[in-house]
């Protein structure tokens, strides 16, 4: 295999609030090869958005990344000024939001909005601009593209927004598109039109992907490789197929068997119980093993993640094989 | 088939308040929005006592407005909804307390000033099923019942979890007594591990109280597994309607086969990438629907007639409905997965 365009390295990004340190990203490590479409799931407050950001430099104070490294094709980030992160952002490396309401001006026409993404990082002609802006309009499915680059986004449906929110991260045809639950907001029908997208994009551009999403399903339809996070850390990764059908780390076999998909109807779910733990006050030792149902003495302990040819977990009493899903 | 909840010719529109003079402009020729949103067209339900009937659509397809209706929170435009022969509004005016509502989101559904305890016992207390001076063990009592630990009664609303908060949600429905029971969305604003906690106690919840619910989600998988029968809405109107498996195992309108399709499922082969059945096109402004079946412009099946004539609701059993021209064609055709 090539070198990967990203690799990260026991990345921790702290949050030092005035209630006390919250490890919202801790000990994260990964690496994402050309037109790798990675999946990074876990359920709210596991710390999957902040590293996200994390990878752009986008943590605001009172959070700083506070150990590790984040390599983008061999320059390493976390060292740059945040003059040498600004040009890098958007050009190598992009990101997707899940709300695109958000990220777009309401005051600028698609085009204009185009024209300043491109101008932030190159010199061009209006003329080049635009050929330029209609061509990945085109490419993410915008019918009459350049009729749209004169229209605001309260002219845009929903899934049309996300549309051009994609087409404006791929504009300098990043190395790296982190993409936060782009899909999360859209209808079910939509949000398949744009995860069918997507996946073609990454292989004709070569450009890589970590698609953020709290839905296993989601990612399991596009992503070649999975990583689990729980409370700031990634308790188990690998690639996609192997993970949900032989999941090693309890809580990602508690999580695949908990969903109604993977049930009779009808019949009760396996749940896993009690709530995800508060940041602040996690338990020494594995944040999980209040809720797990292997956990024992040694659990006190934090377990180290151990890698097993592709594959990785963060457990010291990993289920057995072939307890997952069946194929 | 006996029906307990019955839902008869429903409509429910949705028009712009116009000002004075907006009316007056429209009359002289001005450009003013005038046209009215028809959120829920036509629709008529029997669902039977103890019965969980899923509804499912896209947004904007107006289950939301549809349940709503049936709760008694908006009047319905024309038509009636009827619990047990007895009428859930009488000239705009809810008259029963037969029927309650659990939203989608716990943090907006709850008073962020009132304790749980007084949150619960409002409406009972209100409505004659308990009295002031009993109202903390009866209160106790339905905690008890979703799960919760009693002793969190003077609790606010800020120190429970989002799941904890929609069971408090569930028990304050449930204080009521109701017989009918509308979910609209009711686990989709929570984490994957808690859905599952919810899913389960709304089962046998219904189950032991005999609830007859209507749910309402756009999460095909979470309709599939509590729903007795499920019926698909498009743009306001109910295109197909029957028991869970059949309807999942071979669906007779064109759109339920599409939705079914594009709904990403979890994938165990990494050789081989999934192609997904991809619905071309979007759901239409309902300001403007199409001409004939609304879902035409949209419909791999559609034909002449389909651009013309507008499909009736016709019966493939006694619980299976559809509205469509072509519901045998796409019968032969199967799913298409």
């Amino acid at each position: 295999m090539s070198d990967p365009v990203l690799s990260v390295e026991n990345l921790s990004t702290h949050f030092f609030t005035r209630a006390g340190v919250v490890k919202a990203v801790d000990g994260v490590s990964f690496d994402l090869a050309k037109g790798e479409i990675m999946g990074l799931v876990g359920e709210s407050g596991s710390g999957k958005t902040v590293t996200g950001f994390s990878l752009l430099g986008l943590v605001d104070a009172p959070g700083r990344i506070v150990e590790g490294s984040i390599k983008l094709n061999g320059t390493e980030l976390t060292t740059l000024s945040q003059e040498g992160l600004r040009s890098r952002r958007g050009r190598e490396i992009s990101m997707i939001f899940q709300d695109p309401i958000a990220t777009l001006n309401p005051m600028l026409t698609i085009g204009q909005q185009m024209k300043l993404a491109i101008d932030a990082h190159e010199r061009v002609s209006r003329r080049a601009g635009e050929a330029r802006a209609i061509e990945l309009l085109t490419q993410v499915g915008i019918p009459s593209a350049s009729a749209r680059l004169r229209a605001y986004p309260h002219e845009f449906s929903g899934g049309m927004r996300q549309r051009v929110a994609i087409a404006i991260a791929l504009l300098h045809r990043p190395a790296v598109i982190v993409a936060d639950e782009p899909t999360t907001a859209l209808d079910v029908s939509i949000q398949a039109q744009i995860l069918f997208q997507m996946r073609d994009l990454a292989a004709e551009t070569g450009t890589a992907m970590i698609w953020i999403s709290h839905d296993l399903a989601v990612v399991s339809s596009l992503a070649s490789k999975l990583a689990v996070m729980y409370a700031g850390r990634i308790v188990e990764q690998g690639p996609t197929a192997t993970l949900l059908r032989d999941p090693r780390h309890p809580y990602t076999a508690g999580l695949i068997a908990s969903l109604p998909a993977t049930a009779t109807p009808g019949t009760p779910l396996t749940q896993i119980r009690g709530t995800t733990p508060s940041l602040l006050s996690l338990p020494p030792g594995c944040p999980f093993a209040p809720r797990c149902d292997r956990a024992t003495d040694r659990c006190n302990e934090t377990p180290q993640i151990t890698f097993h040819e592709r594959r990785g977990w963060r457990c010291f009493h990993p289920v057995g094989q072939n307890s997952g899903v069946s194929a | 088939m006996s029906a307990f909840l019955t839902i008869d010719n429903v409509s429910r529109l949705f028009g712009p308040n116009l000002t004075t003079g907006e009316k007056i402009a429209a009359k002289l020729g001005g450009k003013v929005e005038t046209r009215s949103v028809r959120a829920v067209s036509d629709v008529t339900l029997r669902v039977r006592k103890g019965e969980t009937l899923g509804l499912v659509g896209e947004s904007g397809c107006g289950k939301s407005t549809l349940g709503r209706v049936i709760a008694g929170i908006l009047p319905p435009t024309t038509g009636t909804v009827s619990i047990d022969g007895a009428p859930v509004m009488v000239n705009g005016t809810k008259v029963t307390t037969r029927v309650q509502t659990v939203f989608q989101d716990p943090f907006a559904s709850l008073d962020p000033r009132m304790k749980v305890g007084p949150a619960v016992a409002e409406g009972p207390i209100a409505h004659g099923l308990t009295t002031k001076s009993q109202a903390r063990s009866y209160v106790a009592e339905w905690l008890e019942r979703v799960g919760l630990d009693p002793i969190w009664v003077d609790r606010y609303p800020h120190q429970f979890s989002g799941g904890q908060r929609q069971r408090i949600a569930i028990a304050r429905a449930l204080a009521m007594q109701p017989d009918v029971l509308i979910c609209d969305e009711p686990v989709a604003s929570l984490d994957v591990s808690i859905q599952a906690q919810i899913i389960n106690l709304f089962l046998e919840l219904t189950r032991d109280l005999a609830l007859t619910t209507v749910f309402i989600s756009h999460d095909l998988s979470v309709v599939q597994h509590v729903s007795d029968r499920v019926a698909i809405m498009y743009l306001g109107r109910i295109v197909e309607l029957g028991p869970t498996a059949q309807v999942f195992g071979r669906p007779a309108h064109p759109y339920t086969a599409a939705l079914f399709g594009s709904v990403p499922k979890l994938v165990l082969d990494a050789e081989e990438l999934v192609r997904f059945e991809t619905i071309e096109g979007e759901v239409p402004s309902p300001l403007s629907p199409p001409s004939g079946c609304y879902y035409h412009p949209r419909c791999p099946l559609a034909s002449g007639a389909c651009r013309t004539t507008q499909p009736v609701t016709q019966s493939m059993s006694d619980l299976r409905t559809v509205a469509c021209h072509h519901f045998e064609a796409q019968l032969a055709a199967g799913v298409s997965d």
